[in-house]
C-alpha cells in the first residue's frame, strides 16, 4: 500500500516535470537535442516507474507508531530551527541545543544531553575553527 | 618499463611530509569511519569534502587524502560486523556472516586480524591492477566519443541497483530523480534556465554535497531515533574480549585461496562501472561458498567467509578507481564523490588525465601503497583501539554526526537555505530507506546527469540529429548490450537467491558503497 501512495505521488511529480518541460524557452542558440528533450525523456521514465511501482507493490515497510511519528517530526523541527538560528546565535550556543536534544532523543538522559551537547559543541568548534581554520558561524557574541 | 618509472616518480610525489601525514589521517579516519555503524565511506567522503575545500589544499594532497579514508574504511567495516553484527557500512555486510559467529566462540580477535590481511591483500592486489590496467584503459578509452560515453553512463545507471536490487522500476526511479535534480539550473549548452521557478537560489543547481550529506548522514540519524528501544536495535552486549590478535599461521594457510580468489573478484566487479565495493565482496563471498563446497561450514564462523568478502570489498575499491582515473565514469557510489570533487577542482578524469596530471594519479597510486601498508598496521596491531572507540554510545555519536554535516556544508556556502535543502535530503532519504528505494542512484544521478546529457548533446550535434549515432559503433552496441543485461539480470537472479531475507537478517543496507 505505502508503495501505491508512494507511486502515486511520484506520479504526479512526474506529471509536473513534464508541465515544467514545457515552461523550459528555447534560445537562439540550439543544437539537436535542445534542452527539453532529456528531461522530457527523463520524465517519462519517472512516470513508467512509478506505474511499475503501483502496479506491482512491494510489502510495507514498518512505518513508526504516532508516538515516534512526533518525535521524528520534532527533531526535523529542531534541525530547522538550528539551521535558521546559526547566523542568529552563532556556531557554539545553536550547537548547543541542537546536539543536546538530539543527545536526549537518542536515549542520553538530560544530564547526560547537556554534558553531551557541551562537550561536542565546543569540540567541534576547536577542532573545525582553530585548528583546522574552517569559517564556522560567527554570532553576536563573537562565537 | 614506462609504468614502473611512472611509479617510482608517484612515489617521489607521495614521499612528501604533508601527502605522508595526510595519508595516515585519511587511514586513521576512514578506519573510524568504516567502523563506526551509520557512517560510511560514501559519506565519510562527503562530510570530509567541504573540510577539504575550506582548507584549501590541492587536487594531489586532496586526493590523497580522501582515497585513504575511502581505503580505510573498508578496512574499518569489518570491525562492528565482527564485533557487533552490524555491518559499519554496506561492503562489510557480507563480514557480519561470518564474523560474528566467530567472535561469539571466542575467537573475535582472529577474525578482526584475518579480515584485516585479507583486506591488505585485496587493497594491495587490486592497487597493482590499477597500475596495470588503468593505462591500458586509457588507449581504450581515447576510442571512447561522445556517444561512447553517453552508453557508458547508461551502463553505469543501469547496473546501479545492483545486483543486489529487488525492484528495478524503484532502482529506475531513484536514477531518474537523480537526474531531474541535476537538471535543476541553467542549461549548459543554451544558457536557459531550467526547473528554476524564478527561485534565485536555484540558478546555480543543487549543490551536489546536499543530497550526499543530507541523505547519507541526515538520515541515518533519523533512522537511529526511529529505531531507539526497538528489540533487535543495538543494544546486544557488546563482544569485549579480543582474544588473540595475532592469528595462526594454519589459519592463515588455509584462508589464503579465499584471499586470492576474493582479491581477483572484487577488483573485476570494482572495475565494473555502477559496481561497488559491496558487489565485490557479495560476489566474493558466494563465489567463495561454492568454491570451497563441501569443506565449508559458511554462516557458523568459518575464516574463509571473513577472509573473502574483505578482500573482495578493498579490491573493489581499488578497481573502482580505475574506470574513475581513466575514463572519468565512477566505479563505485563513493569514487562518483570523488569524481565530483575532481572536477570541483578543475581537473577533468579521463584519458588525458595520465597525460596532463601524471604527479596526481602517479602520486596517488604510490600513497595507496604507502597508505595500504599504514592501515595493515593499524588494523591488526591497533585494532583495540578502534574497538574501544565501538563503545561509545550511539546518543553522543549520531548528533556528532549530524553537527559535523551541517557545518560542513555551512563552512562552504553560508547559505542557510542550502542546509534547508540539505535537512529536506535527510527527511527524503529516511522516507526513501523505509521503502527501499536505492540512494546511490540519486546520488550518481546529480553528480553524472550533466555529463552524460552533454555527452548526448554533443553526439547528436555531430551526428546533426541523427539518432543512429548511439548505437553506431560496436563499443556503443556494447555498452548497451551490457546495459541492458545489468538491468534486466537482478529480475531473474533474485528468483534465485532471496536478497531481501539476506539484508533483512544483517542491518537496513540501501546505503553506498
Amino acid at each position: 500500500m505505502s508503495d501505491r501512495i508512494f507511486g502515486g505521488t511520484v506520479l504526479a511529480v512526474a506529471l509536473l516535470m513534464m508541465w515544467a518541460t514545457t515552461l523550459i524557452e528555447e534560445s537562439f542558440i540550439q543544437d539537436p537535442l535542445g534542452p527539453k528533450a532529456f528531461p522530457m525523456v527523463i520524465a517519462v521514465v519517472m512516470a513508467i516507474a512509478a506505474v511499475v511501482m503501483i502496479i506491482k507493490p512491494d510489502a510495507n515497510p514498518e512505518w513508526p507508531t504516532l508516538r515516534k511519528n512526533l518525535e521524528l517530526v520534532a527533531t526535523v523541527g529542531v534541525l530547522v530551527a538550528y539551521a535558521q538560528l546559526l547566523p542568529i546565535a552563532g556556531f557554539v550556543v545553536s550547537t548547543i541545543f541542537a546536539t543536546g536534544f538530539l543527545c536526549w532523543r537518542l536515549g542520553a538522559s538530560p544530564r547526560q544531553s547537556v554534558q553531551g551537547g557541551v562537550l561536542i559543541a565546543i569540540g567541534i568548534y576547536g577542532l573545525f575553527q582553530h585548528v583546522l581554520g574552517l569559517n564556522l558561524a560567527r554570532g553576536p557574541w563573537g562565537f | 618499463m614506462d609504468t614502473l618509472q611512472a611509479l617510482g616518480h608517484g612515489f617521489a610525489v607521495a614521499l612528501t611530509w604533508q601527502n605522508l601525514l595526510l595519508a595516515l589521517v585519511g587511514c586513521f579516519l576512514g578506519t573510524l569511519i568504516g567502523a563506526l555503524p551509520g557512517l560510511g565511506p560514501s559519506n565519510g567522503v562527503a562530510i570530509l569534502i567541504p573540510v577539504v575545500f575550506s582548507m584549501g589544499l590541492a587536487a594531489t594532497p586532496a586526493l590523497i587524502l580522501l582515497v585513504s579514508v575511502y581505503y580505510g574504511a573498508m578496512y574499518g567495516g569489518r570491525i562492528s560486523s565482527i564485533l557487533l553484527n552490524i555491518p559499519g557500512d554496506e561492503p562489510a555486510m557480507m563480514t557480519c556472516l561470518d564474523g560474528y559467529p566467530m567472535a561469539r566462540q571466542g575467537k573475535a580477535g582472529e577474525a578482526l586480524s584475518i579480515s584485516g590481511i585479507a583486506s591488505f591483500v585485496g587493497a594491495f592486489v587490486a592497487t597493482w591492477g590499477l597500475v596495470f590496467l588503468a593505462p591500458q584503459l586509457v588507449d581504450v578509452a581515447l576510442l571512447f566519443g561522445p556517444a561512447e560515453y553517453f552508453a557508458m553512463f547508461v551502463l553505469a545507471f543501469a547496473t546501479l541497483g545492483g545486483v543486489t536490487s529487488s525492484n528495478q522500476a524503484k532502482a529506475a526511479f531513484a536514477a531518474a530523480l537523480g537526474l531531474s535534480l541535476a537538471f535543476i539550473g541553467v542549461d549548459g549548452q543554451t544558457g536557459v534556465p531550467r526547473f528554476t521557478f524564478g527561485n534565485v537560489h536555484f540558478y546555480d543547481g543543487i549543490d551536489f554535497l546536499l543530497p550526499i550529506v543530507g541523505m547519507f548522514a541526515l538520515s541515518e540519524v533519523l533512522v537511529f531515533i526511529e529505531e531507539r528501544g526497538k528489540a533487535h536495535s543495538h543494544t546486544t552486549a557488546p563482544i569485549t574480549e579480543i582474544g588473540k590478535v595475532v592469528p595462526p599461521v594454519s589459519m592463515l594457510k588455509d584462508t589464503a585461496p579465499s584471499m586470492a580468489r576474493g582479491s581477483i573478484l572484487g577488483f573485476i566487479a570494482g572495475v565494473l562501472p555502477g559496481a561497488g565495493a559491496s558487489l565485490g565482496s557479495f560476489m566474493a563471498y558466494t563465489l567463495e561458498k561454492k568454491a570451497v563446497g563441501k569443506k565449508g561450514f559458511f554462516g557458523k564462523g568459518d575464516p574463509r567467509g571473513v577472509a573473502a568478502p574483505e578482500a573482495g570489498n578493498n579490491a573493489a575499491a581499488g578497481g573502482a578507481l580505475v574506470p574513475m582515473l581513466a575514463l572519468g565514469v565512477p566505479g563505485s557510489g563513493t569514487t562518483a564523490v570523488l569524481l565530483a570533487m575532481l572536477m570541483a577542482l578543475n581537473i577533468t578524469p579521463g584519458p588525458l588525465l595520465f597525460t596532463n596530471s601524471p604527479d596526481l594519479v602517479w602520486g596517488l597510486i604510490a600513497a595507496l601503497f604507502i597508505g595500504n601498508f599504514m592501515l595493515l598496521a593499524l588494523n591488526v596491531p591497533m585494532v583495540g583501539l578502534f574497538s574501544r572507540v565501538l563503545r561509545i554510545p550511539s546518543y553522543y555519536l549520531m548528533p556528532a554526526v549530524a553537527m559535523i554535516s551541517f557545518i560542513g556544508i555551512y563552512a562552504l556556502t553560508n547559505s542557510t537555505f542550502d542546509l534547508m535543502v540539505m535537512i529536506a535530503f535527510g527527511v527524503l532519504g529516511w522516507v526513501f530507506r523505509k521503502l527501499s528505494i536505492p540512494m546511490v542512484p540519486v546520488i550518481l544521478g546529480v553528480l553524472l546527469g550533466e555529463l552524460m546529457e552533454k555527452n548526448l548533446r554533443r553526439a547528436l550535434t555531430i551526428s546533426d540529429g541523427d539518432l543512429s549515432i548511439l548505437y553506431g559503433s560496436p563499443l556503443a552496441v556494447g555498452l548497451l548490450l551490457v546495459a541492458v543485461i545489468g538491468f534486466v539480470a537482478p529480475i531473474f537472479v533474485s528468483r534465485y537467491v532471496n536478497f531481501k531475507k539476506l539484508k533483512a537478517e544483517t542491518t537496513d543496507p540501501t546505503t553506498a558503497a
